[in-house]
């Protein structure tokens, strides 16, 4: 196997006396659909949080690829090609579904203030741009009709799309979706999947947290399962899911 | 002005040629205004000069509130600063006397410096607490300016500064009358066009500001910062950037007060200035560049009017004047905020944004 994309090594955060995640260590491969699953309050959004640059790790630390990234903002992890989803969505929600994706737009793109008071040839044609790759990125999760809708008037499920498009927008080398099929009924699932599955095929790795187990066993290569901040199991989803210890996690200890 | 921009100002007109008249017609009135109201007095051309240095403040201001969310209460310390740089370079305060078109960009550059100054350590602040500090910051302004007398003597503390110079470029002086084709310019009826050219300049520069990638980086600011971030945005930058643009033009217009009026102190410069224009932006409708024009003319013209009419209406009913009419500016302000926050909470003519925002319903998750 080449380099890891992502390759998290010992990482830990504390909030007060809560040890939130401890000596964290897990590698991604390029291409890969990597699951992240855990009970309730296993530290799971916590590490996408440190991954993104929301929290900064207080042990430990990640590369991507092959360089460390630990402690940089939000803006620059961005930058450098890891984009993600909300668990409780967070669309802009006053603003229309294209130019939420054009908003995504924003890292890969260059204009200024001076172009943009005097619009120059440049601003115009990245203008042009901007709203042609929007457009193509809301048709790719299948809601481009939706283009002019706000966003917050979109059904629950078309602003999980449109949160992913957004994030695709910023062209990332890894997506970590953080619980995509929350509230989703099994027909949208079904379509989730076969989204996600298109985006790992154009060359995105992707990273997800998922309740649904059964969308975890059938989409991801591989997961990793926390419970009180620290790694239990990691593997290919049949073997993780007899794992006794992650049985244990899940339902307790038999009587 | 560019097809692309009358494009946006037309947006939702079925007819553009009535429009394109529409915009000729605007034009020529704005052109003919000052000698109709020269005609009724001078005051009332100085009236429209301030209604429009008022303008100018709140498309600067707008930039900071409407554009990208920040509350700024100390908004008119930049007006402030401007003024002061021109006063200080073109007065027998140091007897120097620059140039304006050197003044005006520098005091728009100190402006923008002191934009930085405060946003800065305000960067990580929302909402009430960044109001407070900004607050905070107008008041540090005027009592520095009131202030710095002693020691050294620089802004002449609460004295202020007199025989500021007007505008001048080689013989045209800004300062006084000229007869032009039989009519006859007078030193207001200048600096109207020159402010009237001046707006139309920050307005252009607002509208291409709002259709840009800065424009819609600010809007993710105000809707969500932590998107924002998420999308790559540099928020810190973005803010500072908004922080300095709004003072920029708060500088300019200071530049043009204090030459206009010939005489600043730091009373010019209070809090309820700071107030006030905030007023005219959100009660035009934050973040709409037409909206917060309409929120400075009201503001600006209707208290005018009141001081012209109430003394008379009373003294014609009552046969004396019951409450003065500074009581009842202020309390017919105070009531256009209530009904406004009853009948229109997003301004008079808001922007889509915000409309969306406050008016319309969520949909049911």
């Amino acid at each position: 196997m080449s380099a890891p994309l992502l390759e998290a090594t010992q990482i830990g955060k504390r909030f007060g006396g809560v040890q939130a995640l401890a000596e964290v260590d897990f590698s991604i491969a390029r291409g890969e659909i990597y699951g992240l699953i855990g009970p309730n309050g296993a530290g799971k959004t916590t590490l996408f949080n440190v991954l993104t640059g929301i929290y900064a790790a207080d042990a430990g630390g990640f590369r991507f690829v092959a360089t460390p990234l630990s402690g940089l903002k939000q803006h620059e992890i961005a930058a450098r090609g890891i984009a993600r989803t909300f668990q409780n969505i967070r669309l802009f929600a006053n603003l229309t579904a294209i130019e939420n994706v054009m908003i995504g737009r924003h890292v890969r793109t260059r204009c200024g203030v001076m172009g943009a008071v005097l619009r120059t040839q440049a601003q115009r044609t990245e203008e042009a741009a901007i709203e042609t790759r929007a457009l193509e990125l809301l048709d790719y999760v299948g809601i481009r009709e939706r283009a002019n809708d706000l966003a917050r008037h979109l059904a629950y499920g078309d602003q999980r799309r449109l949160e992913i498009a957004r994030a695709l927008a910023t062209e990332p080398q890894l997506l970590a979706l953080d619980e995509p099929a929350a509230g989703m009924n099994p027909t949208e699932t079904l379509e989730l999947r076969n989204l996600l599955e298109r985006i790992r095929a154009d060359g995105i790795t992707l990273m997800l947290i998922e309740h649904d187990m059964r969308l975890v066993m059938e989409l991801c290569d591989r997961v990793l399962v926390l419970d009180f901040g620290r790694r239990i199991a990691e593997g290919v989803p049949r073997e993780v899911q007899r794992d006794p210890g992650v049985v244990e996690a899940y339902l307790g200890k038999p009587a | 002005m560019r097809p692309r921009e009358l494009g946006y100002m037309l947006k939702g007109t079925d007819h553009p040629i009535m429009a394109l008249t529409g915009i000729a017609l605007i034009g020529l009135a704005l052109a003919v205004l000052p000698f109709v109201l020269a005609s009724a007095g001078t005051t009332w051309v100085r009236i429209t000069n301030l209604a429009l240095l008022f303008m100018l403040l709140s498309l600067g201001l707008n930039i900071v509130v409407g554009f990208a969310g920040l509350l700024d209460l100390g908004y008119i310390a930049f007006y402030a600063v401007g003024a002061y740089v021109y006063a200080l370079l073109a007065s027998p305060q140091f007897d120097i006397h620059l140039p304006f078109w050197v003044i005006l960009p520098l005091g728009a550059l100190v402006a923008c410096v002191f934009g930085v100054l405060l946003g800065a350590p305000t960067l990580k602040l929302r909402g009430d607490y960044l109001a407070i500090v900004t607050l905070g910051f107008g008041e540090i302004i005027r009592i520095f300016l009131n202030n710095l007398s002693q020691p050294v003597n620089i802004t002449n503390g609460p004295q202020g500064i007199s025989r500021i110079d007007p505008f001048q470029l080689g013989d045209f002086s800004f300062g006084e009358s000229e007869t032009l084709l039989g009519l006859s310019f007078s030193g207001p009826i200048k600096y109207y066009y020159l402010l009237l050219a001046i707006l139309l300049l920050v307005i252009a520069i607002n509208i291409r500001l709002q259709h840009s990638r800065i424009g819609r980086a600010w809007e993710a600011i105000r809707e969500d910062e932590v998107a924002a971030r998420a999308m790559g945005i540099n928020t810190t930058n973005m803010k500072l950037l908004a922080f300095a643009m709004g003072a920029s033009v708060g500088g300019i217009a200071g530049g043009i007060f204090s030459a206009m009026q010939g005489f600043i102190s730091p009373e010019s410069f209070v809090l309820v200035e700071s107030i006030m224009v905030l007023s005219m932006v959100v009660l035009g409708g934050m973040g709409n560049i037409w909206g917060v024009i309409v929120g400075a003319l009201l503001l600006s013209f209707v208290p005018e009017l009141l001081r012209y009419t109430i003394d008379p209406l009373q003294k014609s009913v009552f046969g004396r004047s019951i409450i003065e009419p500074e009581v009842v500016r202020m309390l017919l302000f105070g009531l256009a905020l209530v009904l406004m926050m009853l009948y229109r909470p997003a301004g008079l003519w808001p922007s889509a944004v915000r409309r969306r925002e406050l008016t319309q319903p969520i949909r049911e998750q």
